[in-house]
């Protein structure tokens, strides 16, 4: 336990950049983007009435209708959201990047003869690497996110109470921004089980590829998928080609995007309860955050086999490792 | 004590060639063994075999493990610095002593932090803004912290300075070594080594040829500087090697009587880089 603490520390302390200063530089510039906003909107609030994060500050007076309260409840979940979505797509690229040179950079320039001269195996190094990946990762990236949407909240509410209007109640009033942060922090098991086939294959990749493992873990999902779609064209089987993208080769790629099971939850296979969505803007956030953090998805064959998958991969990675004599 | 390690029948077949050839040998404790050999002669392969790293044909038993099944538990007890350039370009002075210290039980500290003081190396120095000497410096005292029983060294001063080279193997045998420990080295610097050397093993495409303590060696191959008018003589002999040297020429002999060769001119006990050449000279024809 102990060693793989410092297996874990050691590769924060590697990656520090992508892991944590990634996403903070990230969230550190849509405060500043807000700011700058909140400031140009102040100085042109006479002659242009500009929003910001969908909030116009002409219209925030002490005395709101119950519509214009869940107008500005709903602005500021968008406000929240923003940071969100954007430190998920960094997240997503920190990630990516960091399994397909997890097993494969230290063999690269060597450092792997240091590492294997420690009392360590070749299982718990793999592994805490896979952790990285799946939860340390994602944790500083849904951490920094929420603290960055509740920042931009208090900035908004400090420049609302400039016009009179007292937005420090609603943010403890309002449910939206809090299920927001509690509906992030909750989706991180599902991120966790989710996440495993896209890491187990780029982990595989780096740790079997020779050389240029980005263009293996590319090309071999893709070139199948293409291969699968020229047949289906062919009409010589019928393979389902649309379910060979979505289930192999997205799985495989792009699972280490944040809430990538949602738009399945919401519209797949016409399962889910979630299906009365809707196509009102405000429902289907709703109900894609509900579907965030379901944990009954869990369940679900797209969760279960593809975590198998992952782990079947992470375990073949490990065998690679030990056996993989190049350096 | 029983042999440090054992190997029966050691083979390892890269895709073209045979890197390893059916090798035998023990090696006891207490000893620094010298495996000498060309480019290419399967000296990495063995090592990397003792290590674990790469897997094999054949018995091998190292402290009692297994290396192709108990690699991990195996590191506990050796140590291994391949060549001068394998610490993470990355990591700090501190975070690597952080983090030997926390995964490796066998780890002092102190020890490490002594050896540190001695260099100009600083705790928040990076390894990429080292220079080799002091790369191998770090490395060195990261492993002579450890209590291992077998250390492995593959080269380990290629591309140093001469200061750096003595001071290496100076510290090695100052403070690190002792009758519990085992020192196996690679090199092509012969001469820097063999004055430490107590076992001399000449391996050469992927066999053992020469496999003797210094003692044994000193008594088996014998240097005669012979006189242009005895040459003819000692040719007939059959000498491994012959040169010439202000017009006398110097013949080593294997395993011919000393009290023959004093006969002859003045005999002395050959540097292992003389019969290293004399050994290997048509490995490249």
């Amino acid at each position: 336990m102990k060693t793989f603490y410092w297996l874990v520390k050691r590769e924060f302390w590697e990656h520090r950049g992508s892991f944590l200063w990634a996403p903070i530089i990230t969230g550190g510039v849509m405060l500043a983007l807000t700011l700058m906003g909140i400031i140009t909107s102040e100085v042109f609030r006479a002659r242009s009435g500009m929003q910001v994060n969908g909030i116009d500050f002409n219209t925030i007076t002490a005395h709101m209708g119950p519509d214009a309260l869940d107008m500005i409840g709903k602005a500021l979940d968008i406000a929240i959201m923003a940071p969100i979505v954007l430190i998920g797509i960094v997240l997503f690229l920190v990630v990516f990047f960091y399994c397909l040179g997890s097993l494969y950079d230290d063999r690269r320039d060597r450092s792997i003869l240091f590492w294997k001269s420690l009392p360590i195996s070749d299982r718990d190094t793999v592994l805490s690497k896979a952790f990285c990946a799946t939860v340390l990762a994602p944790v500083i990236a849904i951490v920094t996110s929420v603290v960055t949407g509740l920042l931009i909240m208090v900035i908004m509410a400090i420049a609302a109470s400039l016009h009179g209007a007292n937005l420090w109640q609603m943010l403890w009033t309002l449910p939206h921004p809090f299920r927001i942060i509690a509906s992030m922090l909750s989706c991180i098991p599902l991120y966790v089980v989710w996440a495993l086939p896209t890491v187990g294959w780029l982990m595989l990749c780096s740790a079997w590829a020779r050389n240029k493992p980005f263009l293996w873990a590319l090309i071999i999902p893709i070139g199948s998928g293409i291969f699968v779609s020229w047949f289906n064209l062919m009409g010589l089987f019928n393979l389902g080609d649309k379910w060979f993208w979505g289930n192999i080769v997205a799985r495989s790629l792009v699972s280490v995007i944040p809430g990538g099971w949602v738009p399945g939850q919401l519209y797949g296979n016409g399962r889910s309860q979630f299906d009365q969505a809707g196509t009102d803007g405000h429902q289907v956030f709703a109900s894609a955050l509900a579907a965030a953090h379901n944990y009954a998805a869990l369940v679900s064959p797209e969760f279960l086999v593809g975590a198998a998958a992952g782990i079947a991969m992470i375990i073949g990675a490990i065998w690679f490792r030990r056996w993989r004599d190049d350096s | 004590m029983s042999a440090v390690i054992t190997a029966n029948g050691l083979s390892k077949r890269y895709k073209s060639s045979l890197a390893l050839d059916n090798v035998s040998f023990q090696i006891a404790p207490g000893r620094i063994v010298g495996l000498i050999g060309p480019n290419g002669a399967g000296k990495t392969t063995a090592l990397k075999s003792i290590l674990g790293l790469t897997d094999f044909t054949g018995e091998l038993n190292v402290l009692g493990f297994d290396p192709r099944k108990q690699r991990d538990k195996l590191m506990g007890e050796v140590c291994f610095i391949a060549d001068v350039a394998v610490l993470p370009r990355w990591i700090r002075v501190h975070e690597v002593v952080d983090f030997v210290a926390n995964v490796h039980p066998r780890f002092d500290r102190k020890k490490c932090e002594a050896f540190l003081a001695r260099t100009k190396l600083t705790p928040n120095q990076r390894v990429r803004q080292m220079s080799k000497g002091m790369i191998v410096q770090l490395h060195l005292a990261l492993v002579m912290a450890i209590d291992a029983r077998l250390l492995i060294l593959d080269e380990p001063t290629l591309g140093l300075d001469i200061l750096y080279r003595k001071q290496f193997y100076q510290n090695l045998l100052e403070d690190y070594f002792d009758e519990n420990k085992t020192i196996i080295v690679t090199t092509h610097q012969v001469e820097e080594v063999e004055h430490i050397l107590t076992d001399l093993m000449f391996i050469r495409d992927g066999k053992i040829v020469l496999d003797a303590d210094m003692d044994a060696v000193g008594e088996r191959f014998i240097e005669v500087m012979v006189s242009a008018d005895k040459a003819p003589a000692a040719r007939a002999m059959k000498p491994l090697d012959e040169r010439q040297v202000f017009g006398k020429s110097i013949f080593l002999f294997d395993g011919v009587e000393r009290a023959q060769l004093e006969a002859m001119g003045e005999v002395r006990r050959p540097s292992v880089s003389d019969l290293f050449v004399a050994t290997m000279k048509e490995t490249y024809a």
